[in-house]
């Protein structure tokens, strides 16, 4: 195998277990958000033991990408969490209040109880996903670094109308993905009331996503400079949209399972436009994006730690692939509560 | 306050708070395996209903324990930016395999475990059981070992000067294989078994003082005091061999849990007592002569370096460490005793009557608790004022970024939502014991209560 590019490999590695993160935990964030638009506590169990079983192990994918992160590029992992200061404070808050809502919510009777966790899971998914957006959007746009790799702005910086949009973007993904994922998980009265819901949601989502695109292709068009370069690379765009344009046909059809295979395809090319785009860049200095940026190639490990993490991939990636199948088969079908559900 | 010191008091207080939940799973996850592998053997339906019970209390424990956990991996990075760069090489391997080794398999087959009751068949129920139990052991090595490279450094050197220089890897095995990551891997795990036995060992004997599910709390004890048993005696061979590395190569850390201001040929080992550091003594204390030196050295009279070899601004905080080193020991005695006295009166068959040692068991689960926090705490706290023994100091650790306001705010953050996840979790936990096993309403369903809630829609 070549491995001169290593870097290169080990980024595209980090990108994937990203992808995987935004497709998994994506639709457990989305169902979290429409979680009280549901009234009635038996459809609440049913959307919340539709992500049940699975979104542990989806979570995981956000911690090892962040491991995946530290071993490879740790210049960039620690420039990203210290500038990030408090947005990822937000998000773990967020974290852990899913859990415990999650975890806590159908263990007590009392109305006002479960109400409390309801709305905590709500908003503790609608929190996750828009400081999610909050870092994606000031990795397109930037931050401002020292030469020796520091966070030299403020918080504030980190807030302004560009990454406002790409935070909604996110909410908007999340929720036609959760939409999406929820309708094919569920039957009867319950199911016909969601499929009501998903049309808004991928109009809301287009809506943004073509604000977002004009917005990136006005004021930052260093992300679309490699396309310039490479045409080749336009062809993710065209694969999305017609994922897109796939997703209210399916549904339309009935098809659910491919509405959500459509929705998976469309994160997988916003994810691949985002890496593309900003390559070889993950952190840019707005200040100097030329000489201080933080590339694969300036924040990586050495080539013997980036050989040693290849090969832990290669040997584990195949198996958490394996048995992330298995589960999801294991708990194929339309949710059914059972003694053990939450 | 300096960022240097609210950086590491909330490193304390997130990873203590984390360090309650997955020693629990650990040490759950083994009994579970044993519960379920006695119920595939016998087909008892009790085991199955032990199996059940507790794998419910395992749900509760690990959700928790993986909140807390991402905080902690992203913690590295937002306090300790430069601390994450300069190691990142080494001690981001360990984290990365920690992620795809161990959390994929223990989050993947805990669904199978948890919902997979009706789903599967008993022998893949039991095989997911086993996968969440190793991969819980797992997680435990490759963090231990990411720590034991902190202490005991291997397998490295350092490229680069001043601010950018870094630790790289030279090689994998011996960074994982560093002198004390085996041992004290074997001794945190033993720990985390403790924590599981004595958490059903109360259960049991809280159920037995209340006359209460006796089969099933008879039945559970008996697995918690086997298991018990074996860890202590197991956990006194890997503290014993824990205490003879960092002899080797901690002296400083040696120095400080035995207030030793003085480098002594056959040191003597002290019992108890009460640092003075300002005179450099320990006061009320009982010794035994040349005892430490035989137990660091196993030689009498070996020599035993005091803390007068290091230069007084590296000293560790002799008075604090000196008491939770002994406190966690004194835990294991009182361990030790517990269980010997319950296997005793059990054999004479007076143990069930015996109010007062069942309330003693009852009270017995914060032991292993107690005695892992301040183990935790007399080893990093000893490795003081390193973050990387020798080649890195804390104050050089920190993020260059973050300001006191932001490190303040976030540790109210963590206060407040740890103390509510705490008090949650303790109200639940007893809600749960209360209840007791019984089949028809385990715990999150609600048969008995679907009339109250259909009528408040």
């Amino acid at each position: 195998m070549n491995l001169e590019n290593i870097e290169f490999i080990w980024c595209s590695a980090f990108f994937i277990l990203l992808a995987g993160y935004a497709i998994l935990d994506g639709f457990d964030l989305g169902v979290g958000m429409l979680h009280l638009f549901s009234k009635k506590d038996h459809e609440r169990r049913i959307m919340l033991n539709a992500i049940g079983p699975v979104w542990d192990g989806n979570e995981v994918w956000l911690v090892t990408a962040g491991g995946a992160l530290f071993a490879g590029f740790p210049d960039i992992y620690a420039t990203l969490c210290s500038a990030f200061y408090e947005p990822i404070m937000v998000l773990l808050s967020g974290l852990i209040f899913r859990a415990a809502a999650i975890e806590f919510r159908s263990k007590q009777p009392m109305a006002w109880w479960r109400w409390m966790w309801d709305v905590l899971f709500s908003l503790a998914s609608l929190i996750i996903a828009l400081s999610l957006g909050i870092v994606l959007g000031n990795l397109i746009r930037g931050i401002e670094i020292n030469e020796h790799k520091e966070f030299v702005g403020s918080l504030s910086s980190l807030f302004n109308p560009y990454t406002y949009l790409v935070s909604i973007l996110t909410v908007a993904l999340f929720w036609m993905h959760g939409a999406i994922y929820i309708v094919m998980k569920t039957e009867g009265e319950l199911h016909d009331k969601l499929r009501k819901w998903v049309n808004p949601a991928i109009i809301f989502f287009i809506m943004c996503y073509a604000l977002t695109t004009m917005a990136t292709l006005i004021y930052f068009p260093h992300m679309s400079q490699i396309i310039q370069d490479r045409p080749i690379l336009f062809l993710i765009g065209v694969v999305d949209m017609f994922a897109i344009a796939n997703i209210p046909r399916e549904i339309n059809r009935g098809k659910d399972w491919l509405a959500f295979v459509s929705s998976c395809v469309n994160i997988v090319c916003l994810m691949a436009l985002f890496a593309v785009g900003s390559y070889p860049n993950v952190v840019r200095a707005i200040n100097d994006p030329d000489h201080l940026s933080l590339t694969i190639y300036n924040s990586a490990s050495s080539h013997t730690t980036l050989q040693i993490l290849l090969l832990i991939a290669i040997i584990g990636i195949p198996l958490v692939i394996a048995y992330t199948f298995a589960v999801y088969w294991i708990f194929k079908g339309k949710v059914k509560l059972e003694a053990t559900s939450y | 306050m300096d960022v240097e010191t609210l950086a590491r008091f909330q490193f304390a207080l997130t990873i203590m708070f984390h360090y309650i939940y997955p020693p629990l799973s650990i040490g759950l996850g083994l009994v579970l395996v044993i519960m379920e592998g006695i119920y595939l053997k016998t087909k008892n339906p009790l085991y199955l209903q032990m199996a059940k019970f507790w794998t419910k209390v395992f749900a509760l424990t690990f959700a928790i324990g993986v909140a807390t956990g991402i905080v902690m991996e992203f913690e590295f990075g937002t306090n300790w930016a430069t601390y994450s760069r300069y190691v990142g090489d080494v001690f981001g391997s360990a984290l990365a395999a920690e992620g795809v080794f161990a959390f994929f398999l223990e989050s993947g087959f805990l669904a199978i475990l948890l919902f997979g009751w009706n789903k599967v068949g008993p022998k893949t129920h039991f095989f997911s059981t086993l996968m969440v139990c190793l991969g819980a052991h797992f997680s435990a090595i490759w963090i231990v070992v990411a720590n034991s490279w902190m202490q005991t450094p291997a397998g490295y050197h350092v490229v680069g000067e001043g601010l950018s220089a870094r630790a790289e890897i030279i090689s994998f095995w011996d960074m994982v294989f560093n002198p004390s990551s085996m041992v004290r891997l074997a001794h945190t795990v033993i720990g985390a078994w403790l924590a599981g036995a004595f958490l059903i060992i109360s259960v049991a004997a809280y159920y037995i003082l209340k006359n209460r599910h006796m089969d099933f709390a008879k039945a559970t004890l008996k697995i918690g005091l086997a298991v018990g048993m074996v860890a202590v005696i197991l956990q006194a061979v890997t503290g014993d061999a824990s205490a003879k590395i960092v002899a080797v190569h901690q002296p400083a850390k040696l120095a400080a849990f035995e207030a030793l201001y003085h480098t002594e040929k056959g040191a003597p080992m002290q019992l108890f007592g009460i640092v003075n550091s300002k005179e450099e003594k320990v006061e009320y204390g009982i010794k035994i002569p040349k005892l430490l030196s035989f137990l660091a050295f196993n030689d009498f009279s070996a020599e035993v370096k005091g803390l007068d070899q290091i230069p007084k601004s590296d000293w560790p905080n002799v008075p604090v460490l000196f008491q939770t080193y002994r406190l966690m020991v004194a835990m294991w005695g009182i361990m030790t005793l517990l269980l010997l006295i319950s296997i005793y009166m059990w054999r004479k068959q007076t143990l069930f009557a015996n109010k007062w040692t069942l309330r003693c068991l009852v009270a017995s689960v914060l032991c292993p608790q107690i005695a892992n926090q301040l183990g935790w705490v007399s080893a990093e706290m000893g490795r003081y004022p390193w973050i990387v023994q020798g080649l890195l100091r804390i104050s050089e650790g920190l993020s260059k970024s973050v300001t006191a306001n932001q490190i303040i705010s976030s540790i109210i953050m963590f206060a407040f939502v740890y103390f509510i996840l705490f008090v949650l979790f303790i109200f639940l936990l007893n809600e749960k014991f209360k209840h007791g096993p019984d089949e028809q309403d385990v715990w999150t369903p609600y048969y008995q209560l679907q009339h109250y809630l259909e009528e408040n829609e």
